[in-house]
């Protein structure tokens, strides 16, 4: 499903964030990604929906190369990947339920079926009674949530989420969490920062460890393994 | 793993063409003060671009009615008798470049004077000093020299006479005052799209944060740029109504005043339809067009996401 070889990314100002990357994720995995601040976890993340390209190196997502898609079926790609945003990314001139819908809107679903299904993926993140609400009227917690409504609501292949508890206490957490296990138990693929020590070693899925922008470890059931 | 399908479709949806003009619109509200600044400066151009295309077109139209108005006098000499006459008249006619023959007799010419000048004239009527004349015109304007030439060589022609060196002079300042009038016109276009794609563009690099989120949520450029461009159509609709209002209004009573002054004479303004509903035409378009322009040209560089 998600294939990197010898990724390698150097930002415009001399930043070397991902220091040759090799890993292999299959479809239906749930993956953890953890690692300290700075790590490169979310350039890594970023480069699978191709807001980062590599400097080097080989990905494929889906058996695509991403280097060989044309910029303008780059939009395509992007809709089998539901992303959730370590900063929400939400439009801040469209009221919660606009912005859950926007998803939909871009794929041109119809609108009753839009309708019906952005009602219940708000539902599923427990805040289908701010759908009027505007982003700027929301708490950090309560943005990440409709950020990872966004995220599922085309029920894509992949769900990467950079760290989408980030803001979120503990129950709410748990209840996301849920979401996503849920979501991959239909056979989605989960990709996920985090920073959440508990969680990770709660619910024992595949953690891969980065530091330094290489790979430090990644093991299947592994814990969170920084100590505090 | 199946292969994704990777290749997007240029088909739109029609409910996907609801969806962006329900989307412009709704962006035109919650723009607030942008979209009045917009819709202001497409205004007042437009105004000012509506006035000018009114004066040009008119002043055309006076160029014309000027232009088709040179007649050459051809004055018969006394010596002529009836049966010349008619022979000169075949001849004129016959002559290449000529539109029309008009005989004018010598009493005939005394009462269109007597007629434009009043009675004093009438005191000629026992002793007429004026001379039989064929009134003719050139098809084309600029043939009224060659023609004029050609008649004065005629045998019984006394002498001929035209606008001559005036006429020349009117010309060139006509075609230049047109000339003038065009530059000045697409100036002041250009000036209007440079304005109005500069404030849309301040909109929208308010929003680029937005266009790049739209792209990072899998919207393609045509997705993103329509509801934009439709945006661009609304502020130059909006724009253009007032200046139409206006120039209906204005050349209205500009032609109720001079019509009755003017009727008889050779100079005419342009009748009020279907002239203003063209320029009100025009006016609509321009504002249109500039809005697209403006939109199209201000989100290009920010949809490289
Ligand atoms: N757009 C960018 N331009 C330049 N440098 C960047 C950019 N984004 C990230 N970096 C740098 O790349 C490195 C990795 O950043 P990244 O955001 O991937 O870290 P991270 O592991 O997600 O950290 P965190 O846990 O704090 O989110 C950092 O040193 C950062 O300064
Ligand atoms: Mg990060």
């Amino acid at each position: 499903m998600i294939q990197m070889k010898n990724v390698y990314k150097k930002y415009p100002n001399g930043i070397v964030a991902l220091n040759g990357m090799n890993v292999e994720i299959k479809q239906g995995e749930f993956v953890y990604i953890v690692g300290p601040s700075g790590a490169g976890k979310s350039t890594f993340i970023k480069m699978m929906y191709r807001e980062e390209s590599p400097t080097s190196g080989q990905m494929l997502v889906n058996g695509v190369d991403l280097a060989k898609i044309k910029r303008k079926n780059v939009p395509l790609l992007r809709r089998q990947i539901g992303v959730v945003f370590q900063d929400f990314k939400l439009l801040p001139r469209l009221n919660v339920y606009e912005n859950v819908a926007f998803a939909l809107e871009v794929i041109e679903e119809k609108p009753e079926a839009i309708r019906k299904r952005v009602l219940e993926v708000l539902d599923l993140v427990g805040l289908k009674h701010k759908a009027r609400m505007f982003p700027r009227e929301l708490s950090g917690g309560e943005q990440q949530r409709i950020s990872v409504a966004r995220s599922i609501v085309n029920t894509p292949k992949v769900v990467i989420a950079d760290e989408p508890t980030g803001n979120l206490d503990p129950e709410t957490s748990w209840d996301i969490m849920n979401l996503f296990e849920r979501i991959n138990a239909s056979g989605t693929t989960i990709l996920m920062a985090t920073h959440n020590r508990e969680i990770v070693n709660t619910m024992r899925h595949r953690v891969i460890a980065i530091e330094g922008g290489l790979i430090a470890r990644d093991e299947v059931g592994g814990d969170y393994g920084y100590e505090g | 793993m199946p292969g994704m399908k990777l290749e997007v479709t240029t088909a739109m949806k029609a409910r996907t063409l609801t969806r962006h003009f329900r989307e412009s619109l709704k962006s035109l509200g919650r723009n607030g003060w942008m979209t009045f600044a917009s819709v202001s400066a497409v205004t007042v151009t437009l105004l000012l671009v509506g006035v000018f295309v009114l004066i040009m077109m008119n002043l055309n139209k006076v160029a014309d009615d000027l232009e088709n108005d040179v007649e050459i006098k051809s004055f018969v000499s006394l010596e002529a008798d009836e049966a010349r006459v008619t022979e000169m008249e075949t001849a004129i006619k016959s002559m290449s470049g000529v539109e029309s023959v008009n005989y004018s007799t010598k009493e005939e010419e005394l009462s269109d004077l007597v007629l434009d000048f009043g009675k004093e004239f009438s005191l000629f009527e026992q002793n007429n000093p004026l001379l039989d004349v064929f009134y003719v015109k050139a098809t084309e304007p600029q043939q009224t020299e060659n023609v004029a030439k050609e008649i004065s060589q005629l045998e019984g022609i006394e002498k001929v006479k035209y606008g001559e060196g005036k006429i020349e002079k009117l010309f060139t300042f006509l075609n230049t005052g047109r000339n003038v009038g065009l530059v000045l016109i697409l100036a002041l276009l250009f000036t209007a799209m440079f304005l109005i794609s500069n404030t849309i563009r301040i909109t929208i690099v308010a929003r680029r944060h937005e266009i790049e989120i739209m792209k990072l949520v899998g919207a393609t450029n045509w997705f993103v740029r329509i509801p934009f461009i439709l945006e661009g159509m609304w502020l130059g609709l909006l724009g253009s109504i007032l200046p139409i209002g206006l120039i209906i209004a204005l050349y209205y009573n500009v032609t109720e005043f001079a019509q009755p002054k003017l009727s008889g004479e050779m100079i005419q303004l342009l009748d009020f339809a279907p002239f203003i509903y063209q320029v009100s035409a025009l006016i609509l378009l321009m504002g249109v067009f500039i809005g697209i322009w403006g939109s199209f040209m201000s989100i290009r560089k920010f949809l490289r996401v």
